[in-house]
């Protein structure tokens, strides 16, 4: 059984919006990151309920593609918190804000 | 006919592009040998091509050579054409020309740049082969401008001395004042008549204004505007006497034998336009009759050698002028080539005595050359009678008939005459003062004479061509532009025994005061007015004085008030406002990334709220 879809918008609008918050109030870069994925798979529940209230494959693919942009993301993402953490000795952004005019 | 009229310009542009791009890495014998070389060899090319047109009985012959450009209807080709008229000027670069470079080989042979010296000089002959042969009003205007940049380089040759790029860049401002003249009359002939082409506006002109028009006439004295800034001719004379900074035979090349003509050129090339009706020809003569008076008397004071040689250039120039105001075409052009002929004498002959000098200008430094100095002086004597018309010279012929003619003028004619008479007179006693004080007296300075055959062998043949060139004139002239020729028949009235025997008072006055000092002038020098008037007239009649109080002086003040540049205020304007507008963007770069993904956020919810207002 289905739940309504206005339960499910707003289940993804609070884990957006708990992504959101992480991504702005954490100081370490493992937290943005997982803040980040939070923020994705709202993004994606929001197309899985679409696509389920109107019957359509769409929302589905849409899902795998989040995923898949998720994983490589990820992927290049964690070479750079190596790379921080191996030059700076340190995983907090503020900490790392040297590209500036 | 074989085609080889090309050649004649070609030559000399080829000897220029070969010393220009080999930067004076050639050795100078080889550099000496293209240079001058060149320009033998278009004066044989054309030797060859003016014996075949006269040759075929025709008067002109043209070459097109290629099409310049095409845009819509105007499409000017390079074309070069040959006539009567085109034919003496070609004659006079090419022959006067090489003459000038063969003794140049030798003048500058001690000097830095002698391969510079060269490919400007060549680069010269062949802008000004370019003026006098174009067809096309467009051509001669190439040519007009490159004679006019070459005698800005020559004249500022010597370079280390910034006196010299002054009076280069001198001469370049003025002239350009009358290019301009010129360039506005010629967009006018072409708004008017459609073509550029000389004939075909000629004749189109002839037609349309057959009755005199306000346009033709204007047309007619913005051409003059630039002719007279060519020819240094009142008012645009100044640049002139300071042009004698560059080297001599510089000097004979460009401000005696054939830049200064440019001018007598190209009012006499376009004739047809200027006899309309009008008051176009008056102007003509008028701005001759007081360019050869105020120059005449110029260089009666002048001290520096080359200075009277070049005021005594404007002078005779004046003469020309007034040749074509009165319409005698023909008498013009054979004073424009017999004035050639010996103002180049005198040039190089007074270059032999500066080098002789160690370039010692001031004839009152000089004095009793005339045993040291044979071949100087006799050159430098021939070239003066020549200069002051005495009868047998060539200068005689061509001057008398310019005198004759203008008496002969309608309205105007008594005063023409007694104007140009008396100039005459002043040239016959400023050249007597020169030939005097220079070559007689006593020995000032040990003259050392090292000129070798490239020098004195140029000397040589200019005398000849002074005193035979009269007759040689007859042979061209005498069936050129349907005017007659010049008026061989002699009327034994007072006119024409006065014209002939003025010069020869002058020489005896001239005798009298400088030479056994017979008439004391000197109480007349050292007296107050005297002073005076000889410093006006030094001075060229201030002129100079006033061009710098009216023009120079306000032009300096108003460029030093707008020394930031008020029109560049509206680009720094908008440049220091994209600076200031960095500076405040540059702020929010702060390199954190948690303050970039704030200002994310606020955007996307700022979209997001604008999105719910306005649905």
């Amino acid at each position: 059984m289905m739940p309504p879809i206005e339960h499910v918008l707003v289940l993804a609008l609070m884990l957006f919006c708990i992504g959101a918050v992480g991504v702005l109030v954490r100081r370490n870069i493992i937290f943005i990151l997982l803040s980040l994925e939070f923020m994705m798979n709202a993004c994606a529940m929001v197309f899985i309920a679409a696509g389920a209230k109107w019957g359509q494959p769409d929302g589905q693919i849409m899902f795998m593609l989040i995923l898949a942009i998720a994983a490589s993301e990820v992927a290049v993402a964690l070479g750079i918190v190596i790379q921080m953490a191996r030059r700076f000795r340190t995983l907090d952004v503020d900490a790392v804000s040297e590209l500036r005019e | 006919m074989s085609e080889v009229l090309w050649l004649v310009p070609t030559i000399p542009l080829l000897g220029s592009i070969i010393l220009l791009c080999t930067e004076g890495r050639l050795p100078k014998l080889a550099v000496a040998v293209i240079g001058s070389g060149s320009v033998g060899l278009a004066a044989i090319c054309a030797l060859y091509v003016g014996t075949n047109v006269i040759g075929t009985g025709e008067w002109h012959y043209a070459e097109t050579l290629w099409t310049w450009m095409a845009v819509g209807d105007f499409n000017p080709s390079i074309t070069l054409y040959l006539d009567g008229l085109s034919l003496v000027m070609t004659g006079v670069i090419t022959g006067v020309g090489f003459l000038i470079h063969l003794y140049a080989t030798g003048y500058m042979w001690e000097e830095e740049g002698y391969s510079r010296f060269f490919a400007y000089m060549n680069l010269f002959v062949f802008a000004m082969l370019m003026l006098v042969l174009g067809d096309n009003l467009l051509t001669l205007f190439l040519g007009w401008e490159g004679v006019g940049l070459c005698s800005y380089l020559l004249i500022g040759f010597f370079h280390s001395d910034p006196a010299n790029g002054y009076a280069a860049r001198k001469a370049f401002v003025v002239t350009r004042v009358g290019d301009t003249l010129m360039a506005l009359g010629l967009f006018l002939l072409f708004r008017e008549l459609g073509t550029l082409e000389i004939q075909a506006a000629l004749d189109s002109a002839t037609i349309a204004w057959s009755d005199g028009s306000g346009i033709n006439t204007a047309i007619c004295l913005l051409l003059l505007g630039g002719a007279v800034g060519k020819s240094a001719q009142v008012p645009l004379q100044t640049w002139l006497p300071d042009a004698m900074a560059g080297p001599t035979p510089v000097s004979a090349l460009i401000h005696a034998a054939t830049m200064v003509t440019a001018g007598v050129y190209l009012i006499a090339r376009m004739q047809d336009m200027f006899m309309l009706p009008g008051p176009a020809m008056h102007w003509v003569a008028f701005v001759g009759l007081v360019t050869l008076f105020i120059s005449a008397f110029t260089a009666l004071v002048q001290t520096d050698i080359k200075r009277i040689l070049a005021f005594s250039t404007m002078s005779q120039i004046g003469y020309m002028f007034l040749a074509l105001g009165v319409g005698a075409w023909s008498a013009g052009i054979f004073h424009l080539m017999t004035h050639a002929f010996f103002k180049a004498l005198l040039f190089l002959a007074s270059g032999s005595v500066i080098l002789a000098l160690h370039h010692e200008q001031d004839i009152f430094k000089m004095g009793g050359l005339w045993k040291k100095l044979k071949i100087p002086f006799a050159s430098m004597l021939i070239g003066s009678l020549a200069l002051a018309a005495l009868p047998g010279t060539s200068g005689f012929f061509s001057k008398d008939a310019i005198l004759l003619t203008a008496y002969q003028e309608s309205s105007y004619g008594l005063l023409f005459w007694v104007g140009a008479a008396s100039a005459a007179f002043m040239t016959s006693l400023y050249t007597t003062r020169m030939i005097l004080i220079t070559f007689f007296g006593e020995v000032k300075t040990e003259p050392h004479d090292h000129s070798r055959i490239n020098m004195w062998g140029p000397l040589l043949v200019l005398c000849a061509l002074s005193i035979g060139g009269g007759w040689l004139g007859f042979m061209v002239l005498a069936s050129y532009m349907g005017d007659g020729g010049v008026p061989l028949e002699f009327h034994a009235d007072a006119i024409a025994l006065l014209t002939i025997g003025v010069p020869m008072i002058g020489i005896l006055l001239g005798y009298l005061i400088w030479g056994n000092r017979a008439i004391p002038v000197d109480k007349l020098a050292t007296s107050s007015v005297g002073q005076r008037l000889q410093r006006f007239f030094h001075g060229g009649w201030g002129f100079d004085w006033i061009y710098d109080r009216v023009i120079v002086n306000p032009f300096v003040r108003l460029a030093q008030v707008n020394k930031s540049d008020f029109v560049d205020l509206m680009f720094t304007s908008i440049a220091s406002l994209t600076a200031g507008i960095h500076r405040i963007v540059t702020r929010t770069q702060t390199g954190e990334l948690r303050w970039y993904a704030t200002n994310m956020v606020v955007g996307l919810l700022l979209v997001v709220l604008i999105v719910i207002v306005q649905a």
